[in-house]
């Protein structure tokens, strides 16, 4: 899982350099089961999104405009899995340079499991997916002590089902940013 | 309006109409709280007739009913039926006692209820032994009304040491977590269920709660202030003073055998290891240092010892490491998924959670020779908790999506389900002896 984990930061780093060169930018095609909307079109990096993420110039609900990329917050795992999927990778370094644009701001990353497994031992799992996250953005070069990363385990369900479809909602990281 | 019945009720009521044709849910027990629903046992169970008391029928609690109920629910007894038997005695002069070895009966139980001119009730008991003809136990108890129930516990308490030789635990308290819509309520109610009392209201999680050594205090793990921190609650006084609130989660508190030191998950440093702290709070003192998770802790019975979880060799297993830290060793190695552990109060087993497929199960670990024993079937049973005379495994029982509690003998023999009325009950935990809660 580590090596998941490693590989998939190395895949943001590349990803984030790559596209200092609009043309060499990586397609990542993001599938956010959430998400209403297709992302697919928006550039990976946050940087050179047609949105103003910078947080500056007035335009504070960037975090929460549904055309920014930055108003998706979940990043969702598969069953007894903690290693982020690389179709979040756009999400996470959106964020990430949101956080190296706006360094007075801060993030509290979710974890949450399904419901299977024992309760106690559930918030262990929500913790290690925050955690992995967490390990992700901070690869991106966001300090490690402007996100904390907790668990809910599994008492928070997006879903209240208990089938896959539900469970797969609700094996999840949620961003919170600091205020909300 | 569900809460203040399941108040006044009691949440174990309402079975008896529910369920109905168990040896002990005759329509005169009017105050059934629990149902035999799987008696599995083969070990030897002492049978005993309780004769109905002199004037119980006047009293404002009957008191047969409920020793009939608590020797029954202890799994070592088989009431015997005293229907057909004319002239039932209630006292030791009206004792035939080929009345009763012809029912193959060991032990006999008479008493009396009788109402005093201050408003009291003087309740008189006699325990017989049936085969040697003698009488082996009587107390008289001078009690209010309000008193009885509690009474009918102290005699339960009485019969079962007297003829079992360990002590009984009717009289001891129970604390669970009360899930009704998105409200959560920390409750600690008799052992039977009865007398249910909220310590705590929230509308986020309440989790884990445990007793303190002296039944005085529970530690538990809130997330009031929207995260895991560790919280100590007196329940005399109802002070509450959080003892973790390190950054990051803070969560799966038990106590030292002392009732002076915390042993508690944190992630503060990492994803989480094992820290001690004291009970009132303050430093933490990291116990393990892995790549993967530990969690899930409890002090051995001396408390020389943490028994932990961890993901360190892949899925998560039982291991143990000296309470001051040191060299770890690994405890369970059948499944892949065995988390939970809580000590029994002799410190020879641990009860924990097995995963088999599918299946979460209640199981055994006996600590001098790993020998393990599964104890249940599942599919969603968790959160174990020994009685405090050992006897007893309470555990949680999930179905259709709600928690009810379930209770097994730590032999695996003796199953019962006790189903609550309304609402999810989860993470039972048993107080210890003496534990007077809020009372």
């Amino acid at each position: 899982m580590k090596n998941t984990l490693i590989a998939f930061g190395l895949m943001v780093l590349l990803a984030a350099c790559a596209s200092k060169d609009p043309v060499a930018t990586t397609k990542v095609e993001d599938r956010v089961p959430a998400g209403g909307s297709s992302t697919s079109g928006l550039p990976t990096t946050g940087t050179t999104d047609k949105t103003d993420i910078s947080g500056k110039s007035g335009s504070v609900d960037v975090l929460t405009n549904p055309n920014s990329i930055l108003s998706k917050r979940v990043i969702y795992f598969d069953y007894n899995i903690d290693a982020v999927k690389p179709e979040f990778a756009s999400l996470i370094q959106a964020h990430a340079s949101y956080l190296a644009q706006n360094r007075n701001r801060k993030i509290r990353l979710e974890g949450h499991a399904d419901e299977r497994g024992s309760r106690e031992y559930n918030m262990a799992l929500g913790q290690r997916r925050a955690s992995a996250v967490r390990q992700a953005t901070t690869i991106l070069g966001v300090g490690n002590e402007r996100i904390e990363s907790i668990s809910f385990g599994e008492d928070k369900p997006r879903a209240n089902g208990h089938d896959e479809a539900s469970w797969a909602q609700n094996r999840r990281v949620e961003i919170v940013y600091d205020g909300e | 309006m569900i809460q203040i019945m399941f108040k006044r009720l009691g949440f174990f009521r309402g079975i008896a109409t529910v369920l109905g044709g168990t040896m002990l849910l005759s329509t005169s027990l009017a105050h059934a709280q629990l149902t035999i629903d799987v008696t599995t046992s083969s070990g030897r169970q002492v049978p005993i007739a309780i004769a109905p008391f002199a004037m119980e029928a006047n009293a404002p609690q009957n008191i047969t009913p409920l020793i009939s109920a608590n020797l029954a629910r202890s799994g070592m007894f088989r009431i015997v039926n005293t229907a057909g038997i004319s002239n039932l005695p209630t006292e030791p002069s009206q004792v035939n006692y080929v009345d009763w070895s012809g029912r193959s009966t060991e032990a006999l139980v008479i008493g009396s209820i009788k109402p005093l001119a201050d408003g009291r009730f003087e309740v008189v008991y006699r325990l017989f032994d049936v085969g040697k003809q003698n009488q082996l136990a009587t107390t008289s108890y001078t009690v209010s009304a309000s008193q009885l129930r509690a009474t009918a516990h102290k005699i339960s308490d009485e019969i079962y040491e007297k003829l079992i030789g360990e002590k009984g635990v009717f009289s001891t308290q129970i604390a669970y977590v009360l899930k009704t819509g998105p409200r959560y309520e920390l409750q600690v109610a008799d052992a039977d269920g009865f007398n249910p009392q909220t310590v705590l209201k929230s509308l986020e999680s309440i989790r884990s709660p445990k007793w303190s050594p002296d039944g005085r205090k529970l530690a538990y793990v809130s997330f009031e202030s929207r995260k895991s921190t560790v919280v100590v609650q007196n329940l005399t006084t109802g002070e509450r003073r959080t003892v973790a609130n390190f950054r990051g989660d803070n969560y799966a508190p038990n106590w030292s055998p002392d009732g002076n030191k915390l042993v508690v998950a944190l992630s503060k440093d990492s994803v989480s290891q094992i820290y001690v702290i004291p009970a009132s709070g303050g430093e933490a003192t990291r116990i393990t240092e892995s790549g993967g998770i530990d969690t899930n802790a409890t002090f051995n019975g001396d408390g020389s010892q943490i028994i932990f979880v961890s993901d360190r060799s892949g899925g998560p297993q039982l291991y143990s490491v000296p309470a001051s830290g040191g060299t770890v060793k690994r405890l369970t190695f059948e499944g892949n998924y065995n988390v939970n552990p809580r000590m029994s109060p002799d410190g020879k087993f641990v009860a924990f959670v097995n995963r088999d497929a599918s299946r979460l199960r209640i199981a055994t670990l006996e600590l001098s020779n790993g020998q393990v024993n599964i104890l249940t079937e599942g599919p969603l049973d968790d959160s174990p908790s020994f009685s405090p005379n050992g006897r007893t495994i309470l555990y949680e029982s999930k179905a259709g999506g709600r928690g009810t509690l379930g209770a097994v003998s730590a032999d695996g023999r003796f199953k019962l389900k006790l189903t609550s009325q309304a609402g999810d009950v989860r993470e039972p935990a048993w107080g210890p002896f003496g534990s007077s809660g809020v009372r």
